[in-house]
């Protein structure tokens, strides 16, 4: 069976798009900014155009803390596709900002023993200069 | 509002799924022509008795499915659907063959499935590794929320974000992992009743499964399906075919479907799943209750999408679904039979055709063909489909006269 593949698989990095590029930028100034939409009351992540639900044409940028607590998470012990060969056990989560959103995030810096749904986390901005992109990534609060 | 329960599934194949193919390879459009026609051998029909095809994406067109498939049987189709739900796509491609059947579009529809996932190679047509087979279900492509907010953060893939729910589910209303195993154990006993499982033979017990490896915590391996080689497909029609069908008519007498999201990052509470809205329609349709259902085949890729299915479409109270699960048998012969012939978990999955697993297993029972899995005096039975992450999800009632 003949295949081709790729010389090397390396981690896919995000790629902003026109829409999305203040969420990116505000990263790389260790900022978070996100869309808000004032007729729906709510905080609204991931950016999109017009508002999910009303299709409101409001929505406006407003920087959050970040801070959050972590909704749920689980520790994957083999790489969820081959580009993440190298990447060891992760621990893929979802964190819930104090304004509303949900975040597909990791977390980093921590034993996954020490971790609990419910529990405080702050932003890691990890920088990833080939790919010219800041991520977030997030640690236990109670971190020193 | 919905069917009139004037169509009804006819016939079916399913092949036996392989971890190992030994039968010989074939295109995605080869199997379809001989699954249909397996399918029609079963109930009795001919050919010329179909008039619409139901498909899912299928290897040789990523365009123009319906047509390419259409022309390849020689079929006039008065309806030709592609049905892009996943594994809720053969639940989903049920109930659209009932509404085509009755508003008199179509006499007989094909619902077909192929799941042989190994096709005839040739270096001049090189099988190219692309992101769609790296990835699977998540969209790497420019401008896709899943490459821009997922994928980098290894939010992909199957197993990851089914963890994530079951570890929410345990905060929220507590974890017993005897129980989940016990899911495993039951259908495993289903299997060991169903010579095409691919697990027949091969009991296991409540131990084996917790002591297997941890995939993604609190999953482990023995709660996850073995993706396999298969296929299938399902004959609907209407009542005049189904007096000349050799079978049993299954007539579909109602369906609910939900589509909310595509990641449980997004879903607005992740312990409410679509399936308590495709559920109650569908009950609500057929005009029956829970306690009126003689067997449940609940599309089981994870444990917990079982559990949470349970839960969801009414059988067990919100967060009781363990107590449930550990209080009842859910074999063949059990209080509450559940996926008959094993289940994905157990008799197979065989990619995307693995939701019709769940449609004929119901159709298997109440028209009688389970041979030593078959449940007594069975004639109504209740079927999930789910597809994503619990985020595509779609009930089927099916009952006999």
């Amino acid at each position: 069976m003949t295949t081709y593949t790729p010389e090397t698989l390396t981690r896919p990095l995000p790629v902003p798009t026109p829409l999305t590029r203040p969420f990116w930028d505000a990263l790389a100034e260790r900022k978070i900014r996100i869309q808000y939409s004032p007729s729906l009351g709510e905080y609204v992540f991931y950016p999109r155009p017009l508002a999910p639900r009303t299709l409101a044409d409001d929505l406006e940028w407003r920087e959050i803390s970040g801070a959050g607590t972590l909704y749920t998470y689980t520790v994957a012990t083999r790489p969820p596709a081959a580009h993440f060969a190298s990447a060891g056990e992760m621990i893929l989560a979802i964190v819930q900002w104090d304004e509303g959103p949900k975040f597909s995030t990791e977390i980093i810096n921590a034993d996954p023993e020490q971790l609990k749904i419910g529990m405080r986390v702050r932003p890691v901005f990890c920088d990833h200069p080939e790919g010219d992109i800041t991520m977030l990534r997030y640690e236990p609060e109670t971190n020193s | 509002m919905g069917l009139r329960g004037e169509a009804a599934i006819l016939g079916y194949c399913e092949l036996p799924p392989q971890r190992k193919l030994t039968r010989e390879p074939s295109f995605n459009l080869e199997q379809w022509a001989r699954l249909s026609k397996a399918a029609l051998d079963d109930a009795g029909l001919s050919a010329t008795d179909v008039n619409g095809v139901i498909t899912p994406l299928i290897g040789e067109a990523d365009m123009f499915v319906p047509s390419t498939v259409t022309e390849y049987l020689g079929i006039d189709a008065n309806f030709a659907e592609i049905v892009d739900l996943g594994g809720a796509g053969s639940a989903a491609g049920i109930w659209r063959a009932a509404a085509a059947v009755e508003l008199g579009l179509c006499d007989a529809v094909l619902v077909t499935f192929p799941g042989t996932h190994h096709f005839p190679m040739d270096d001049r047509k090189p099988f190219v590794m692309d992101d769609k087979m790296h990835f699977g279900a998540s969209s790497n492509a420019f401008g896709s929320p899943q490459a821009e907010f997922e994928i980098p953060y290894g939010n992909l893939g199957q197993n990851g974000p089914y963890g994530q729910i079951a570890k929410r589910y345990g905060y929220e209303f507590g974890y017993d992992e005897r129980a989940m195993a016990k899911i495993a154990v039951d259908q495993r006993t289903n299997a060991c009743a169903t010579p095409e499982a691919v697990f027949h033979g091969q009991p296991i017990t409540v131990a084996d499964v917790l002591n297997s490896p941890m995939i993604a915590d609190p999953l482990h391996m023995l709660e996850i399906v073995m993706p396999c080689q298969g296929g299938a497909a399902v004959v609907v029609g209407n009542a005049d075919l189904a007096r000349k069908s050799k079978n049993r008519p299954v007539w579909i007498t109602g369906f609910g479907e939900r589509v909310p999201y595509k990641t449980p990052t997004y879903a607005r509470d992740l312990m409410t799943s679509p399936m308590v809205h495709a559920a109650e329609q569908a009950f609500s349709m057929a005009g029956i209750t829970r306690s009126e259902v003689d067997m449940v085949s609940i599309y089981d890729c994870y444990s917990i999408t079982v559990l949470m299915s349970l839960e969801d479409a009414g059988f067990a109270e919100k967060g009781k679904g363990m107590d449930f699960v550990a209080n009842h048998d859910l074999t063949f012969r059990g209080d509450f039979p559940m996926n008959t012939a094993g289940g994905q978990l157990s008799f197979g999955q065989a990619g995307v055709a693995g939701g019709m697993h769940h449609v004929i297993d119901g159709a298997r029972q109440i028209m009688g063909r389970a041979d030593a899995a078959q449940v007594a005096d069975c004639h109504r039975a209740f079927v999930s489909g789910n597809g994503g992450i619990m985020s595509e999800q779609t009930a089927l009632i099916l009952q006999g006269d």
